[in-house]
């Protein structure tokens, strides 16, 4: 055994020195090999670490007997079994204190990943509940910023005005691209999307009579709240806007719990099992009478509205946008908050959130390394958990049903 | 111990697909140069059994032997080039290849280039309307084009043991009988068959040892003769 | 829908938007000019095209073996035009590149491709193969993953801004009724048929090549018969990637410059080429290649070219909603998730 893996080791890094040496070892006409080796031998540990781990659990006594379950899964088991109201009474405790103990940077931080929360719970509803698979949700993000952007700068509309159109025409929006992807299959859908959602930011890009282009659109005001004021005697709304950085975070903090709180009951809901009935069997679906059409319609519909609602709030708060914001790269990063917190799972898809979001600025210094990390950590977790951090149940029985009847490799 | 060992041996073969238990402890053993068949009804576990042979599906329980030699751990590449072929179950042409292309792909694993071509020409004068169809793509011929094809390919590695997984399915009568009574040439020249069918008739007239499968189990091993006269059989199977 | 569509269109293109480039304004066009324009919008559709379809059939010949899209794939494209600028450069220094011009440009294709098909080996290896049984989802996030590894690492390892390529084609040209064709787009386009007729013969013709065309069809008959698959896929992975390499050297060589994250754009247009003629079709591939670079040669000749890549996504939505299998492609009966 050890003799195979030691020989698998000597071809994986033959070959990991050919591919590296040429790409790492040039950089501009002056062969420096510095570089590649030293990388070659970072994965050259890896894989000798991974060697001796698994050497490790093989002397073990483990047969392929039950395997002992994973350390996520039995704190989410631990978490479960305490009772809810604390937990989730705990969090909104820490999460209402949290502007008082952390600085603007943090806060910053903080909303920024609630934007993401919002993003991924409205992707799991497209992709996670009713299973299409939408690589240009942030097309919807998009709408919803430029709409409040462009209302607001044109005819002056408040964020509160601004917002139910915004929501509208990301439904309608939704509705257009759900349109002709109704009939693909997976694959072709992804690529559909994918495309939609590049055509939406081209546009913006390009449209300069209206979104400016590339210079992006400012000076958006930030959302405000009225309440009734009663100085000198007389009753008159007055204004407050929501410029300071702990407001802006309640807002968010509102939003995200009013998001959760909508899946959750979707989730729940008739048309949640439909979605789920799509997912699992169209054609069956179909044949028991759920109306496939429109209810995916409405998958994309809904999470449009959700990313609208962000897409508004992120333009009202950085008072500035850009068609550069709405890349694919950000597509893809919703989309791997959903899987990675498991998709169809809600505190998975928050904690994913948090994780993907503020990990890397913690990380700052390694700024260079953060995408690559990024790279390989989405692939690694799809080989080793493809059903995410904090798996839905189902997902999870799904995924690794396969494994059973897996021949020999 | 016989002095001539069976060509193919299963011994309690259990067989999962998932959590379905598809074979529940199958055993049977073939002599080499015969016709072996395989009846049961619809889901008994037949297709599964030659699968699990040629180790498409993976035993997880019991043995399989080839000529003595274990098979039931090996790959299905590694099973055909011991000399075991297939006509599988619904055909599986390869839809855009052609009749000649299909017939090249059975002898694949074969480098005699001269005694390729002598095995075609021995295939087309088998069934000959595929020399009429030598160059149309295969996801055009009929059915029984197909079904011939089918066998013909399996052919082309000139392997000892030949499986057929239900080579009458959907077949007219008149093309039903065809079919078997090349499948007796085939194995007047040496191929040891081992038939699963529904046709229970056809099957058992052409082989000389029968075995019946219900619900994962092999419930009668008999002379096909003496199953053709079993009652049991007669009523469930030959629908007198 | 149509409706909806239109007004897109109208809102977007108004009538202003109707005129020929601003060179011609002021030119009286008369029919010769007018047909050596078009001639010349040929010339550059042709090389356009024939670039996306080399970089297209990576594509269908991967999703046609195990049905995934290898979203690494325009990465593979960047390295291959890295590669080349590397060993062109290396050769440049040393004198050779104006000596030996042909043997110059098979080293640099050669080991660019080599290079490539090992590297899709690689990523074959490491991100597809443990999720063969696993979902769609998991595999595309996987296959996204190594796609964003890939450039970024490729960002570290050769710099964030464009490198240029060493001009190797003079500017010469030979002129065709009025139209104009470099040594540099004839020499690609050359060498782009050349890798095409090369494809279709291995594929039509040898052992190994029916071999593959058997696993794309039916994976479980083509064990039966004897063929080992994971070598049949990692050939697979050697070729198709290799093509999208050659394809990344054209690019340079043409444009005389590569960035990190150029495989991007290339990729999309190649998707759409690959899906437009039918994925998994080898000819589709070669068609869809062809009618993209038409589509955004023409758009841009007389219309606003910002607005190219848009029309380009348009038509491939167009076509996949009225012939979901793509144009010569095999209208599926399986639907997956």
């Amino acid at each position: 055994m050890i003799r195979q893996e030691l020989k698998k080791l000597v071809v994986y890094g033959f070959f990991l020195a050919i591919l590296l040496i040429p790409m790492l070892g040039f950089k501009s006409t002056t062969f420096e090999p510095g570089r590649a080796f030293k990388t070659l031998g970072v994965f050259m540990a890896i894989l000798v670490l991974n060697l001796i781990v698994k050497t490790i659990r093989s002397r073990k006594k483990q047969e392929d007997a039950e395997p002992k379950t994973p350390l996520t899964e039995r704190a989410a088991e631990r978490i479960n079994r305490f009772p809810k109201i604390y937990t989730l009474g705990g969090l909104l405790v820490v999460a209402v204190a949290y502007p008082m103990f952390a600085d603007n940077y943090m806060i910053d931080v903080a909303i920024t990943c609630l934007i993401y929360v919002c993003l991924g719970l409205g992707l799991n509803v497209v992709v996670g509940l009713c299973g299409l698979l939408d690589l240009g949700y942030i097309a919807f993000y998009a709408v919803g910023a430029y709409t409040y952007s462009i209302l607001n700068l044109t005819f002056g509309l408040s964020f509160w005005a601004a917002l139910p159109l915004g929501i509208v025409l990301g439904m309608v929006v939704g509705c257009i691209i759900g349109y002709p992807t109704l009939k693909m299959r997976g694959d072709y859908l992804a690529i559909v999307t994918l495309g939609f959602g590049e055509i939406v930011r081209l546009v913006l890009n390009n449209w300069d009579s209206l979104t400016a282009g590339p210079n992006g659109l400012f000076g958006m005001k930030k959302p405000a709240l009225y309440y009734p004021s009663f100085a000198e005697d007389s009753f008159s709304w007055a204004i407050y806007y929501l410029k300071s950085l702990p407001a802006l975070y309640y807002f968010i903090l509102l939003i995200a719990i009013l998001t959760i709180i909508s899946v959750r009951r979707l989730d729940n809901s008739r048309i949640g099992r439909a979605w789920i009935a799509i997912r699992e069997d169209e054609v069956a679906a179909e044949l028991s009478g759920v109306p496939t059409t429109w209810i995916k319609l409405l998958a994309y519909a809904l999470g449009a509205a959700f990313a609208s609602v962000a897409g508004a709030f992120f333009a009202a708060k950085l008072s500035y946008t850009n068609p550069n914001f709405f890349l694919f790269m950000e597509s893809c990063i919703v989309l791997s908050i959903v899987v990675l917190g498991g998709v169809g799972s809600i505190p998975g898809i928050v904690i994913a959130a948090f994780v993907l979001i503020a990990a890397p600025e913690v990380f700052r210094g390694l700024e260079n390394y953060r995408m690559l990390a990024f790279g390989g950590i989405m692939t690694t977790m799809m080989i080793l958990k493809p059903e995410g951090i904090i798996p839905a149940s189902r997902r999870r029985r799904e995924l690794h049903e396969g494994e059973a009847i897996k021949p020999k490799e | 111990m016989t002095t001539t060992q069976p060509i193919l041996e299963l011994t309690k073969v259990h067989t999962y697909y998932g959590n379905i238990h598809a074979l529940k402890g199958v055993s049977c053993s073939i002599p080499k140069g015969e016709i072996a068949c395989l009846i049961g009804a619809n889901g008994a576990g037949k297709s599964t059994t030659l699968m699990t042979i040629f180790g498409v599906q993976q035993a997880s329980q019991g043995e399989i032997r080839f000529k003595g030699q274990p098979i039931h751990k090996l790959r299905p590449e590694k099973v055909a080039a011991m000399g075991v072929s297939q006509s599988p179950e619904g055909r599986q042409i390869f839809p855009r290849m052609s009749t000649q292309e299909n017939l090249e792909m059975g002898a694949f694993l074969r480098k005699d280039k001269a005694e390729v071509e002598r095995d075609l020409e021995w295939v087309f004068s088998l069934f000959p309307v595929l020399k009429d169809r030598v160059r149309q793509l295969g996801g055009t011929l009929s059915g029984g084009e197909q079904q011939m094809l089918a066998i013909g390919r399996a052919l082309m590695s000139r392997p000892e043991l030949l499986l057929l997984d239900e080579p009458s399915l959907g077949l007219a009568p008149k093309l039903v009988e065809k079919i078997f009574e090349t499948i007796l040439e085939i194995n007047k020249s040496g191929v040891t068959i081992f038939l699963v069918e529904q046709n229970a008739h056809m099957a058992l007239t052409v082989s000389r040892t029968g075995y019946v499968m219900e619900t994962g189990r092999v419930i009668l091993t008999d002379k096909a003769s003496a199953l053709l006269e079993n009652e049991q059989v007669k009523k469930a199977y030959l629908g007198e | 829908m149509a409706v909806s569509f239109f007004w897109f269109l109208y809102a977007n293109f108004p009538p202003s938007a109707f005129t020929l480039p601003n060179s011609n304004e002021g030119r009286i066009l008369n029919p010769m000019d007018l047909s050596s324009f078009l001639l010349q919008q040929i010339i550059n559709a042709v090389f356009l095209g024939s670039i996306y379809s080399l970089i297209a059939l990576g594509y269908t010949m991967v999703y046609g073996i195990i049905e995934l899209i290898n979203f690494a794939h325009g990465e593979l494209f960047t390295a291959g035009a890295f590669i080349g600028l590397i060993v062109l450069t290396a050769l440049q220094q040393i004198g050779f590149v104006d000596a030996h011009f042909v043997l110059t440009m098979i080293i640099v294709f050669g080991l660019a491709m080599a290079y490539v098909a090992v590297l899709g080996v690689a990523v074959e290896h490491v991100a597809y193969r443990p999720l063969r049984a696993s979902s769609r989802l998991s595999a595309l996030l996987s296959a996204l993953g190594m796609s964003i590894f890939l450039s970024n690492g490729m960002m570290l390892s050769q710099g964030v801004s464009d490198r240029p390529y060493p001009q190797v084609f003079g500017l010469e040209s030979i002129e065709v009724m009025g139209a104009r064709i470099t040594n540099g787009q004839i020499f690609i386009i050359l060498l782009a048929v050349a890798l095409m007729i090369g494809l279709q013969l291995f594929v039509h013709r040898t052992r190994l090549g029916k071999a593959m065309r058997a696993t794309a069809q039916n994976k479980t008959m083509a064990r039966i018969l004897g063929i080992d698959i994971d070598m049949t896929i990692r050939i697979t992975f050697m070729i198709g990637p290799a093509l999208g390499a050659a394809a990344g050297v054209m690019v340079g060589l043409y444009y005389g410059a590569v960035r990190f994250d150029m495989g991007f754009i290339f990729m999309i247009k190649a998707f759409a080429a690959a899906i437009l003629g039918g994925i998994g079709s080898i000819p589709g591939a070669m068609l869809g290649g062809l009618i993209i670079g038409t589509i955004e040669v023409m758009w841009a000749a007389f219309l606003p070219s910002a607005w190219k890549d848009v029309t380009t996504f348009t038509v491939l939505i167009l076509v996949l909603y009225f012939r979901p299998a793509g144009l010569l492609g095999e209208s599926s009966t399986e639907v997956r998730v």
